[in-house]
């Protein structure tokens, strides 16, 4: 146990000493995420919020109370400091106000909207409207903004929706136990649809601008939460790739013979080798969390739950590392697919576009990554949640690094690590 | 004095290709035992499965009473190897280097740092210490090589032809490190392709080519199978073709062997005094003007010249 935590440490020294390497596992994700923040206006104003006032326009062609409730929320207190609404008039004035970039959306209520969801009644007879849709007229230049007002328009739609379903199901079980008749249908729907409208007004969206610590702290929403952790776990990938690299090069250049010769066994070699790659990410992700804290006030979340989903998110890259070098023959090779792999999991972990802008399929593939069950905890932390919030993430990417780590060892026991 | 390493019978097959093809001999403790032989003959191979890194194919050999196919680990703890090729971290230092494998022999806390210190002042690195052995230069590099394999005592060290590569200084240095080691009581398996390294170093030789032991024993009697012979060397011009020349001197009467590296000629014969006259003739009727002669007692390069017939290097 000891040589191996010996094996481990030398590797972790060799690692900090390779000038190359700190490039990519240090320098690299600071300076991306430094960019990201500068971009992004992370580091400019007083606040320490990348996003807020956004500005939108919101064009009310409908007359009726589900129209005004939306317009209601956004002018509401929970969003004050998130949105900056303003009422337009005209909905090609609204789009020209976005095509200016004066705004990040246009929110454009068509005429009928109430209607179409609660059927108004004409003479004793329930008119229906068909299907009224709101236009979102998103900025493309203020992607992140535009899809803050587009998630507060869904949220707000969707509780729409389960009301209406839920008030459409109750009103036709209501008449087939025969309780009520067709007649008093409509004075039920429309008690049905003010109480819809007074659910889906609530003021409590799923998207909320400020939550609590366990302190009882307020925690604003800062992009770089999102993008910090991506950065990282991204070049994490590299340095896992690098550790396993080190194996073969070690073959090459002589020193794993003269561990074979000396009285230490294989399973001991290659533990250290293992640990030293666990152990250089472990301080990667840890130095940069360190820093990016220190040096940007960015704020990570509970530390309980930072430092352990930073051992699990390791763990699962680790087990990536071993398959790639267990895979690979030459130290070059495994260079080569690590630093397409990186990039890759970089791309479909999240680590560059956010996971929800991407199709379903991808989402799903993207589960293959360590990236993304990382940064699914590492924002949950940053929103205000704690270590009980990331069973998931965690058991995931545990479950991966032993599932890969098992088949590393397996191919390794195969391949012979020098010629016997 | 007992044996401290008895070898039977060792063979290595890659495939179809015989690297070592039974080789059985035995050294003593507290002796220098060279292996000499060209490149490819088998040397490293044969300590390669020495030091348990290679499995043999068949046979076995015991070290220090610890067979190295049934107790490797035992064999591990007995050997100290220097391997041909630097195994070091070139990013650690020298004393980093050495703090790590003697903690991968076992050593720890002060005695680990102890002799440490010592085998740093024993390989004359103690100033340069702390510096990365990549600011190195090759000779001190070896330096290390050598080091690291002597952190923890060993009874028997084995050292893979330790002065490839190297300046006459760093070779002259490491030579005198051998011979010093001994004498405080080392057993030394060396093995090189330098004739006068083997005849420097060692109280007895193997000669090894093609995977087979083909002689053994003291230069004494090594070099008496070549019977009382002299060896005459002729240094002729760049231009100037030897192989005309060596056909010619084997029809001189008293000439046993004659042969050319390179603008070297050598002829071995009973005296030299005998034919050299006519040597000098043969070479000036074919117009091929001589620079210098020698006349060698018999040597490991003549031995290994009569049992094969070839030069120890090319």
């Amino acid at each position: 146990m000891l040589k191996t935590l010996l094996i481990g440490i030398k590797d972790v020294k060799l690692a900090f000493r390779d000038r190359a390497a700190i490039i990519f596992m240090l320098l690299a994700p600071f300076l991306l995420t430094l960019g990201m923040g500068l971009v992004t206006g992370r580091f400019s104003g007083s606040s320490s919020s990348g996003i807020s006032d956004i500005p939108v326009v919101i064009v009310n062609l409908d007359d009726g109370e589900l129209a005004e409730t939306l317009v209601d929320i956004f002018y509401s207190e929970g969003l004050a400091d998130l949105v900056e609404p303003s009422l337009g008039t005209s909905p090609e004035a609204a789009r020209q106000m976005v095509e200016e970039d004066k705004v990040a959306a246009a929110i454009i209520i068509p005429g009928g909207f109430t209607a179409s969801i609660i059927p108004p009644s004409e003479m004793g007879m329930i008119v229906y409207v068909g299907p009224r849709e709101i236009e979102i007229y998103a900025n493309p230049t203020r992607p992140t903004s535009a899809g803050i007002i587009k998630s507060i328009v869904d949220e707000y739609l969707s509780r729409v929706e389960e009301g209406t379903v839920s008030g459409q199901t109750s009103i036709f079980q209501l008449i087939r136990s025969g309780r009520i008749s067709q007649q008093d249908a409509e004075a039920a729907g429309q008690a049905m649809g003010e109480r819809l409208q007074n659910t889906a007004g609530s003021e409590q969206l799923a998207i909320t601008l400020n939550s609590s610590t366990a302190d009882g702290e307020e925690i604003e929403f800062d992009v770089l939460a999102y993008l910090a952790p991506g950065m990282a776990l991204m070049f994490l990938m590299y340095t896992v790739s690098y550790g396993g690299r080190s194996i073969l090069a070690e073959k090459a250049q002589g020193t794993l013979p003269r561990l074979l010769v000396s009285p230490t066994n294989s399973t001991q070699i290659l533990g250290g080798k293992v640990f030293g790659i666990y152990l250089t990410g472990v301080t990667q992700m840890l130095i940069l969390i360190g820093a990016t804290s220190l040096l940007f006030q960015l704020k990570w979340g509970d530390t309980l739950g930072v430092v352990l989903l930073v051992f699990a998110a390791v763990f699962g890259a680790t087990g990536w590392g071993m398959i790639i070098t267990a895979l690979a023959r030459t130290p070059a090779q495994v260079g080569s697919v690590g630093s397409a792999i990186m990039l890759i999991f970089g791309i479909l972990g999240g680590s560059f576009i956010s996971l929800d802008q991407m199709p379903t399929y991808i989402q799903t593939i993207s589960r293959i990554t360590p990236n993304s069950w990382a940064l699914d905890g590492f924002t949950t932390l940053a929103l205000g949640g704690t270590l009980s919030n990331l069973s998931t993430p965690i058991t995931a990417l545990l479950t991966m690094g032993g599932v890969l780590f098992l088949a590393s060892v397996l191919l390794f026991g195969k391949k012979n690590l020098v010629q016997k | 004095m007992p044996n401290i390493l008895e070898v039977d019978n060792l063979v290595k097959h890659y495939g179809d290709f015989a690297a070592v093809k039974g080789i059985t001999f035995d050294i003593k403790e507290g002796e220098i035992f060279s292996l000499l032989g060209p490149n490819g003959a088998g040397k490293t191979t044969t300590i390669s499965m020495l030091s348990t890194l290679y499995a043999p194919t068949s046979g076995d050999a015991t070290v220090a009473g610890h067979s190295v196919t049934k107790a490797p680990m035992d064999v591990r703890n007995a050997i100290g190897v220097v391997p041909q090729d630097l195994a070091l971290y070139e990013d650690l230092s020298a004393r980093e280097n050495l703090l790590f494998w003697g903690q991968m022999y076992g050593l720890s806390g002060s005695t680990l740092k102890n002799r440490v210190e010592e085998v740093l002042g024993q390989i004359g690195l103690v100033d340069k210490a702390k510096d990365r052995v990549k600011t190195y230069s090759g000779g001190m590099k070896r330096r290390v090589n050598i080091g690291v394999g002597l952190l923890h005592k060993p009874k028997l060290l084995f050292m893979d032809e330790p002065t490839v590569g190297i300046d006459p200084q760093s070779r002259r240095a490491i030579l005198d490190t051998v011979k010093d080691l001994n004498k405080q009581g080392m057993t030394v398996l060396y093995t090189t392709h330098y004739m006068e390294e083997a005849e420097e170093l060692s109280h007895r030789v193997g000669i090894i080519d093609h995977g087979e032991l083909i002689a053994i024993g003291t230069q004494k009697e090594l070099t008496r199978q070549v019977g009382e012979t002299e060896t005459l060397i002729l240094h002729i011009g760049e231009n100037e073709d030897p192989e005309a020349l060596i056909s010619a001197f084997k029809g001189i009467d008293g000439v046993l062997e004659a042969n050319a590296i390179n603008h070297e000629i050598s002829v071995i014969t009973h005296s030299a005094a005998d034919v050299m006259a006519p040597v000098v003739t043969k070479a000036n009727e074919r117009g091929i003007k001589i620079h210098s002669i020698d006349i060698r007692e018999p040597n490991l390069e003549a031995v290994f010249l009569h049992l094969t017939g070839r030069a120890l290097r090319d």
